[in-house]
């Protein structure tokens, strides 16, 4: 018996000592010294200040803040359009092919992102891909270059970050009950209504989950814009790495995590009362 | 026609996924160094690639992380899933929502973070803070794979064991554990490559004294196009292939 609770203590201990020194006490660190005022020698003085939060709300950090929510966010709508179509037509095909075409999004999902990323400046250099494709159409008469622009740090975005909007997408479509989308078609609803009423609802988890799954990382990506988007493109996740590595202004730095975090914390929240509002909807239809 | 209007939705999509690394898989066997034109087949790049000791130390460093902290965190994860699975207990639900926030915590925001509490601890950064960093982000995605396949199994097995008098840790070790296996399996394999694709905590929480791949790679790409670094992605691709097929057969088996 001494045993079986030995074990029942040491399941649940070790993991929830290693994540309380490994992720709550650093988060908690953080937070205080977001408090905490910079310091030349020791990085940060022990002394209380709110500085770093009124510097945060000075104009210069909030172009850099509209800029990221800006980029992360087209990403994100562009991510949502492109990949919607896809992950429905993919979670609805009867193919015995289904596994592998899934397998084919996993790749990208699984691949390191930095060479992703570094693959992609073959196709938007001078003498790359589309470049040369638009001189051999005649669209352009000499070779362009997109590197270094803002739609290049676009297409850097969304290429790295597709499968992950598609992949929570897939697996929301495939949870789709079809009886429902018959029964309102025989009803007489149109494609689009049965689109709006039905299939819209019941994916927004997955819709969600997939922006928060785009969103949140792009945010703090900044190996994207200082290799496709040549540093001109500030980021939240350059102005913090900036202020950590560079600046060496740890309290300010400190600040712009917390902002980051409070955003995160506000879009799980949103997740977790529409996939909580779904839960009790559908139980109610079955009910 | 129905044929076509799906390839319509779908290929384009694949397209755009897989081009550029095709485009650069392609080049990493042109055997000119600059151009973008085509100037016949080449091994080389691929023999200077082996020839490069401080890029070799760096794949041989980010193994062993890789491996070392999926382990730690297959370990620890499965038994925060089985825990959170089997056992009622006080901030239960506490910790489930933790590990979720933990698992979409913005990478940026985990790398301070790990950074400020160890220069706190008073600790260099090299090769334990990766660990520990590495240990850390990787849990969760071992617990998620692990209690989904929980949840989807008999507990009557569970009962059934505990009524024939076997205790909590041999239920688990021959009950629980071989049901779950597949998943762990799977859990690893994620970690192992979440750890090795690594780039944003790394690069807080680890020092010139023990450079890993991910964070030689940024150095080298940021000097744009080369013919070796080519090499070294087409080489990364195929690992990911690899990985990406033997989970498929893993998660294929489970079923």
């Amino acid at each position: 018996m001494s045993n079986s609770r030995l074990f029942r203590r040491i399941s649940i201990g070790s993991a929830a000592v290693w994540l309380t020194l490994f992720a709550l006490a650093p988060n908690l660190l953080v937070l205080s010294a977001s408090f905490l005022t910079r310091d030349e020698a020791q990085l940060i003085a022990p002394l209380l200040t709110l500085d770093n939060y009124k510097a945060i709300l000075d104009p210069l950090f909030m172009r850099v803040l509209a800029k990221s929510l800006y980029l992360a966010a087209g990403a994100t709508l562009i991510c949502l359009v492109a990949g919607y179509p896809f992950a429905y037509t993919l979670a609805r095909m009867k193919t015995r092919f289904k596994p592998l075409l899934l397998m084919l999004v996993m790749i990208p999902f699984w691949t390191n992102s930095l060479l992703r990323t570094y693959a992609l400046i073959f196709l938007l250099k001078a003498k790359g891909l589309i470049s040369l494709c638009l001189l051999w159409l005649g669209i352009i008469d000499k070779p362009v270059s997109f590197m270094y622009t803002e739609t290049a740090v676009f297409i850097g975005m969304t290429y790295t970050l597709l499968p992950f909007m598609i992949l929570p997408l897939y697996s929301s479509v495939e949870k789709l009950d079809l009886r429902l989308l018959e029964a309102a078609g025989d009803l007489g609803a149109s494609k689009f209504k049965i689109f709006r009423h039905i299939t819209l609802p019941l994916t927004m988890p997955g819709i969600i989950a997939g922006c928060m799954m785009v969103f949140l990382p792009a945010l703090g990506m900044f190996y994207i814009p200082d290799l496709l988007g040549g540093g001109k493109n500030l980021l939240v996740g350059n102005f913090i790495k900036n202020q950590f590595l560079v600046s060496r202004n740890w309290p300010m730095g400190a600040a712009a995590s917390i902002v980051l975090t409070l955003l995160m914390l506000v879009l799980v929240w949103a997740y977790h009362s529409s996939a909580k509002r779904l839960g009790k909807k559908t139980e109610g239809t079955a009910l | 026609m129905r044929i076509f209007w799906i390839a319509c939705r779908l290929l384009p999509v694949y397209v755009f996924l897989y081009l550029p690394l095709a485009v650069l898989i392609t080049f990493s066997f042109n055997s000119s160094k600059y151009s973008t034109a085509w100037k016949g087949f080449t091994w080389k790049w691929y023999a200077k690639l082996a020839a490069n000791t401080q890029l070799v130390e760096a794949a041989l460093n980010s193994l062993t992380i890789a491996t070392l902290a999926a382990s730690i965190a297959s370990a620890l994860g499965v038994l925060l899933a089985v825990a959170l699975f089997r056992y009622r207990f006080k901030g239960r639900d506490l910790m489930q929502a933790g590990l979720f926030v933990l698992m979409m915590s913005p990478d940026i925001v985990m790398g301070v973070s790990l950074l400020l509490l160890f220069v706190a601890m008073g600790l260099n950064p090299g090769f334990w803070p990766l660990l520990t960093a590495h240990v850390t982000f990787c849990i969760p995605f071992v617990a998620a794979t692990v209690y989904s396949r929980l949840k989807g199994f008999d507990p009557n097995l569970i009962e059934a064991a505990e009524d024939l008098g076997a205790g909590e840790f041999r239920t688990f070790r021959h009950v629980i554990l071989p049901i779950i296996m597949p998943a762990v399996l799977a859990g690893w394999l994620l970690s192992f490559t979440l750890s090795m694709d690594d780039v944003i905590i790394s690069f807080f929480v680890t020092g010139p004294d023990f450079e890993i791949l991910p964070l030689r790679i940024f150095a080298m790409v940021k000097m744009g196009v080369k013919p070796d670094v080519n090499a070294l992605s087409a080489i990364m691709v195929g690992i990911t292939v690899c990985c990406v097929f033997v989970s498929h057969l893993l998660m294929r088996k489970r079923k």
